[in-house]
C-alpha cells in the first residue's frame, strides 16, 4: 500500500518534474565537494529567478484562455524592447529610465497583443504553432527595424556610421540594477534581490486577483470549455484577446526587467531565444497547456533556472566540460515535448 | 440445428457504466428481411456497431454475449473480422473516397490486377490493376442492385442516390457477403429511388443474402420485410412476423412504455398571454435545421416539442439562443428578441440546458461549484462580493458554495463535495448540475433539450420531477425538446411534433400516444 502510496504521488507530481527536483537537490549537495560556494550559487539562483519570472508569469493568461502556451512570446518582448530603447533615446535616466521604460512600453505591448490576439481568433485550435512562427517573424522584421529606425543616442548606435542600434547596449546609467539593488539584502557572500522579487510579486498578486473576478473567471471558462462559455453569454473572441494583450504586456515589462537584472540591452537575434526557456519553465512547474497557477511560475522558474545555473559550476569541474548549454536544451525542449502529449492523454481520458 | 446464418445471443453492452444493451436476441435465416426499428437511443445502432465489429466497440470494453456465424461461435473484434465473416455495412454516412470512380469505390483494395514486370520483383503491392476486370465485376454488382450507375463517375459528382446504391454495389460484389446491415438506407432517398432500392432488397434477399434493415419509414418495413424486431432501451419488445403485425402496432411498441400513465392533471392555458411567440424561424444548425417553425407558448406552460432525430426539433431552442446561425422573428414579452447573441437571450432571463451535457452543458474539468455558478455570475452579475470600497470584485466562494450545497440536496446529486469535478460524476448526475445551473439563474423562460438522454431511469424521473417542480412553483415557462414522446406526456401541457423544420402539428398531452406517432413518422408517407 505504501508503495502505491509514493507511486501515485510521483505520478501526481509529474515524473519528469520529480527527476528534475532530484537533480537539482543531487547538484546542491554535490557543490561544495567541487569547490563551488554554496551562498554564492544561492545568490545566482535568486538572481536569475528574479530576471526570468515576469517572463514566465506572461504565459499564465494565455494558458487560461486556451490559446495554449505563449510561444508568441517575443510580441511582447519587442514592445519592451521598444520602450526601453525610446526611454533612452529620450534621455531619461537612472529610475526614472525605468519607469518611462514601461510606460512607453505599454502602447506597443496593447496594440501588438490586440493585432496577435485578432490573429489567433482566426486559427483558433493551432495557436501554438502559428504563434512561434509569427513570433519568429516578427523578431526577423524587427532586426531591419533596429537598423532602420531614426535612434541618433550615442549610448546605442553604432560608433562608425552614428545610426543603427548594436547589437548589445549597456544600462549603465540607465536603468542598470534599479530593482535589483532596491532593498538588497547582503549576508557574506549571499545576496537577495529583493526589489525585483517585490515587483515579480506585485505583479503576481495582481494576475491572482484578477482570476477571482467576473471577468477572470470567465477567461478561466473559455480556456476549459469555449463553447459553456458561449452559451453563457461570454463574448470568446473578446476574451481571448484579452489575455493575449495581458501576456504581451507582462511579456514586455518581464524583458525590461531581465535587462535591469542583467544589464544589458540585447537586440536583434536575442528575442528569439526567450520563448522555449519561458514556456518550459512554466511546465516544469506543473502547468499543463490549459491549465497554470501562480504556484507553477515559482516553482517552475526555481527549478529550471537552478539547472541553468547549478550546471555550469558542477557538472564542468566534474567532467571538465561545458554541458550545461546541452541539458538545458534538452530539459527545456523535452519538457515542452511532455507537455504536448500529455495534453492528448487528458483528451483520450475523457 | 436451425439453418439461421446469424444468430446473435444475450448480447449485452454499456458505455461509461450506463447500459445500452440489456439483452438482445436476433436471429436470420438465409434470405430473409428482418427490419429493426426502435426510436433514437433505444440501441439499434450499438447492436449493428457491434454485429459490424466498430471499434468504438471495443475501445470502450467490448460486448457480453455470443455471435454464431452458421452456427459457429466468432468472436468480431474488428471490421476486417466482420468482412471476413461475410458481414457487410451500408452506412448511415457514406463511407465512400469521393474522388474515385464507382468502380474504384466498389473494389477499393480487392482490385483484381495482373503480374507486371515491376511487381515481379518487389512483389504482390506493385502488381497493375486490371481495369478491365474491374469495370465487369462493378457493372455486374450495379446490375444486381438494379439500377443504371456511369461506373466511371466520380463519387463526388454523384447525386445522393447514386452513392447509396454505389455503396450497395460495393458489398454485394464481395463473394463470401452473407449478412447485409442497411442503416436507414431510404432516408436520403428520394421516393422513386428508395422504391427502386426497396426493389433491389428483395431482389439480394432472393439471392440468399440475409438482410438487417434499419428504417424509421414503417411502411417501407412493411413492404419489404419478412419479420420486424422492435429494440426499446436495450431490449427486444416485440419480433414478430410481418403479416401479423400493423404500424399502429408497431409504433406503439416503438414509443410505448407506460402508454396512457399520464401523472399530470390538465391545465389549461388557452385565452393566457402569450410570452414566447415565433414566426419563421429558420435555423442553420448541421443535421436540424429549423426551417420555418411558427409557434405561440404561453405564459407558464410546460410546451413539449419532439419529433423524429434529424427534423428540426433541436435546431430550435440552439437557434434562439444564440448557438447557431438563426433568423426569424421571436418575440418575448412583447418585444423583439435578438437572437444573434447568446448574451442577449439571457439578460432576458431566458435560460438554456443543452442537449449537449459534455460538450455545451458543462465545465467538465472545473468543480461543481464553478459550473452552477459561472452562468449567474456572468449574466446576473450575482456571486460576487466588492472589495476596494467596490473597485473590485471577486468571486464570493461562501455565497458560491451555498448555492450549490443547496442544489446538490435539492435536486439529490451525488458527489463527493462541491469541489468535485464533473467530469468525475455519473451522466445523471451530470444532468442534474446542468439543470442546477439553470435554475440558479432563476429563468422566467427555460428551454430544455432532451433532458432525459443517456442517462438511467431513476435519474430520468428525478429530472423531470425537478422540472415539473420548477415549473409550478415559480411559475416559469418550460419548453422541452425530447426524442421520447412519453416522456413529453408525462410532464407537458401540449405537445408539438417538429417535421422537416415546421410544426406538424400541436396537440394537448393527454391525448393518446398514435397520434403523435403518426405525426412522427409522417403518417402515410
Amino acid at each position: 500500500m505504501k508503495e502505491k502510496g509514493i507511486k501515485k504521488f510521483i505520478h501526481d507530481f509529474g515524473v519528469p518534474r520529480f527527476i528534475i527536483l532530484c537533480f537539482l537537490i543531487a547538484l546542491f549537495i554535490l557543490a561544495p565537494f567541487v569547490g563551488a560556494d554554496l551562498p554564492t550559487q544561492v545568490t545566482n539562483l535568486l538572481n536569475r529567478f528574479s530576471w526570468n519570472a515576469v517572463l514566465v508569469l506572461a504565459m499564465v493568461p494565455m494558458i487560461h484562455s486556451g490559446c495554449g502556451l505563449n510561444f508568441g512570446l517575443p510580441f511582447g518582448i519587442i514592445a519592451g524592447l521598444l520602450g526601453g530603447t525610446i526611454s533612452i533615446e529620450l534621455g531619461y535616466t537612472g529610475v526614472l529610465s525605468f519607469v518611462m521604460a514601461i510606460l512607453f512600453a505599454t502602447p506597443f505591448a496593447i496594440i501588438f497583443g490586440f493585432l496577435y490576439g485578432t490573429l489567433l481568433n482566426h486559427i483558433k485550435g493551432g495557436e501554438m504553432m502559428v504563434a512561434t512562427y509569427v513570433g519568429f517573424s516578427a523578431v526577423s522584421f524587427m532586426c531591419m527595424m533596429w537598423l532602420l529606425l531614426p535612434y541618433h543616442s550615442p549610448t546605442m548606435v553604432w560608433g562608425y556610421e552614428g545610426k543603427g542600434l548594436r547589437t548589445t547596449i549597456s544600462l549603465e546609467g540607465f536603468y542598470d540594477k534599479v530593482l535589483s539593488s532596491f532593498l538588497e539584502i547582503k549576508i557574506g557572500n549571499l545576496s537577495v534581490p529583493t526589489g525585483a522579487i517585490l515587483f515579480f510579486a506585485l505583479l503576481s498578486f495582481i494576475m491572482w486577483s484578477f482570476l477571482k473576478t467576473k471577468t477572470g473567471t470567465a477567461m478561466t471558462a473559455v480556456g476549459s470549455n469555449p463553447v459553456f462559455a458561449k452559451a453563457s453569454g461570454i463574448n470568446i473572441d473578446k476574451i481571448r484577446t484579452l489575455s493575449v494583450i495581458m501576456s504581451t504586456w507582462l511579456a514586455a515589462i518581464g524583458i525590461l526587467i531581465y535587462e535591469q537584472g542583467f544589464g544589458f540591452i540585447q537586440l536583434y537575434m536575442a528575442p528569439f531565444n526567450m520563448a522555449l526557456p519561458a514556456v518550459s519553465a512554466i511546465l516544469i512547474g506543473g502547468a499543463s497547456v490549459n491549465k497554470a497557477s501562480i504556484a507553477n511560475v515559482i516553482i517552475g522558474t526555481l527549478l529550471f533556472q537552478g539547472i541553468v545555473t547549478m550546471t555550469p559550476t558542477v557538472m564542468n569541474s566534474m567532467i571538465h566540460m561545458d554541458m550545461s548549454e546541452v541539458i538545458r536544451i534538452i530539459v527545456s525542449n523535452g519538457m515542452i515535448l511532455y507537455a504536448l502529449t500529455r495534453k492528448t492523454d487528458d483528451r483520450r481520458d475523457a | 440445428m436451425s439453418n439461421n446464418v446469424l444468430e446473435m445471443k444475450n448480447i449485452k453492452k454499456s458505455y461509461y457504466g450506463t447500459t445500452v444493451l440489456h439483452d438482445i436476441n436476433l436471429s436470420l435465416k438465409e434470405g430473409e428481411i428482418v427490419g429493426l426499428v426502435g426510436e433514437n437511443g433505444a440501441g439499434k445502432s450499438t447492436l449493428m456497431n457491434i454485429l459490424f465489429g466498430d471499434e468504438v466497440i471495443a475501445s470502450t470494453g467490448g460486448y457480453e454475449g455470443e455471435i454464431l456465424i452458421d452456427g459457429k461461435v466468432e468472436n468480431i473484434g474488428s471490421s476486417f473480422d466482420a468482412l471476413n465473416l461475410g458481414i457487410g455495412m451500408v452506412h448511415q454516412e457514406f463511407s465512400l473516397i469521393p474522388g474515385f470512380t464507382a468502380t474504384e469505390n466498389i473494389l477499393f483494395n480487392r482490385e483484381p490486377s495482373k503480374k507486371s514486370s515491376i511487381s515481379s520483383i518487389f512483389g504482390d503491392r506493385l502488381d497493375t490493376l486490371d481495369r478491365k476486370k474491374m469495370k465487369d465485376i462493378a457493372d455486374s454488382a450495379i446490375d444486381k442492385v438494379g439500377v443504371k450507375i456511369n461506373d466511371s463517375m466520380l463519387v463526388a459528382n454523384m447525386p445522393v442516390g447514386h452513392k447509396q446504391f454505389t455503396e450497395i454495389a460495393r458489398e454485394i460484389s464481395k463473394d463470401n457477403l452473407k449478412v447485409l446491415i442497411l442503416d436507414e438506407p431510404t432516408a436520403v432517398l428520394t421516393e422513386k429511388e428508395a422504391t427502386t432500392l426497396l426493389m433491389s432488397i428483395k431482389n439480394l434477399a432472393s439471392r440468399g443474402i440475409a438482410i438487417i434493415f434499419i428504417s424509421h419509414r414503417l411502411n417501407e418495413i412493411l413492404d419489404v420485410c419478412n419479420r420486424v424486431v422492435v429494440i426499446r432501451d436495450g431490449f427486444v419488445v416485440k419480433d414478430s412476423d410481418i403479416k401479423s403485425i400493423t404500424i399502429d402496432e408497431i409504433t406503439k411498441c416503438m414509443i410505448g412504455r407506460e402508454v396512457g400513465e399520464r401523472k399530470r392533471d390538465d391545465r389549461n392555458f388557452d385565452g393566457k398571454g402569450v410570452i414566447m411567440s415565433i414566426k419563421n424561424l429558420y435555423v442553420d444548425m448541421p443535421g436540424e435545421n429549423v426551417k420555418g417553425f411558427n409557434i405561440d407558448i404561453y405564459d407558464g406552460e410546460i410546451l413539449g416539442i419532439g419529433g423524429l432525430a434529424g427534423q428540426g426539433k433541436l435546431g430550435i431552442p440552439n437557434g434562439i439562443m444564440g448557438l447557431y446561425d438563426a433568423e426569424g422573428d421571436v418575440e418575448y414579452k412583447g418585444k423583439k428578441l435578438d437572437i444573434t447573441k447568446p448574451i442577449c437571450t439571457l439578460e432576458e432571463d431566458i435560460a438554456f440546458v443543452s442537449e449537449d451535457r459534455r460538450g455545451v452543458g458543462l465545465l467538465l474539468d472545473e468543480s461543481l461549484e464553478w459550473n452552477v455558478s459561472f452562468l449567474t455570475m456572468q449574466v446576473k452579475n450575482k456571486f460576487l462580493k466588492k472589495i476596494l470600497g467596490g473597485l473590485i470584485s471577486y468571486r464570493d466562494n461562501d455565497e458560491i458554495k451555498k448555492v450549490t450545497d443547496h442544489y446538490i440536496e435539492a435536486l439529490n446529486i451525488k458527489c463527493t463535495g462541491t469541489k468535485q469535478k464533473a467530469r468525475e460524476l455519473s451522466g445523471g448526475n451530470q444532468q442534474k448540475v446542468c439543470l442546477a445551473k439553470a435554475f440558479a439563474m432563476a429563468p422566467k423562460f427555460l428551454f430544455v433539450s432532451e433532458p432525459t438522454r443517456g442517462i438511467d431511469v431513476g435519474a430520468k424521473a428525478l429530472v423531470l420531477d425537478a422540472l415539473k417542480g420548477y415549473n409550478v412553483k415559480h411559475g416559469t415557462t418550460v419548453v422541452m425538446v425530447s426524442s421520447e414522446i412519453e416522456e413529453l406526456r408525462q410532464i407537458c401541457d401540449r405537445i408539438a411534433i417538429v417535421s422537416d423544420g415546421k410544426v406538424a402539428g400541436i396537440y394537448k398531452a393527454s391525448e393518446p400516444v398514435e397520434k403523435f406517432g403518426a405525426l412522427m413518422i409522417g403518417a402515410g408517407v
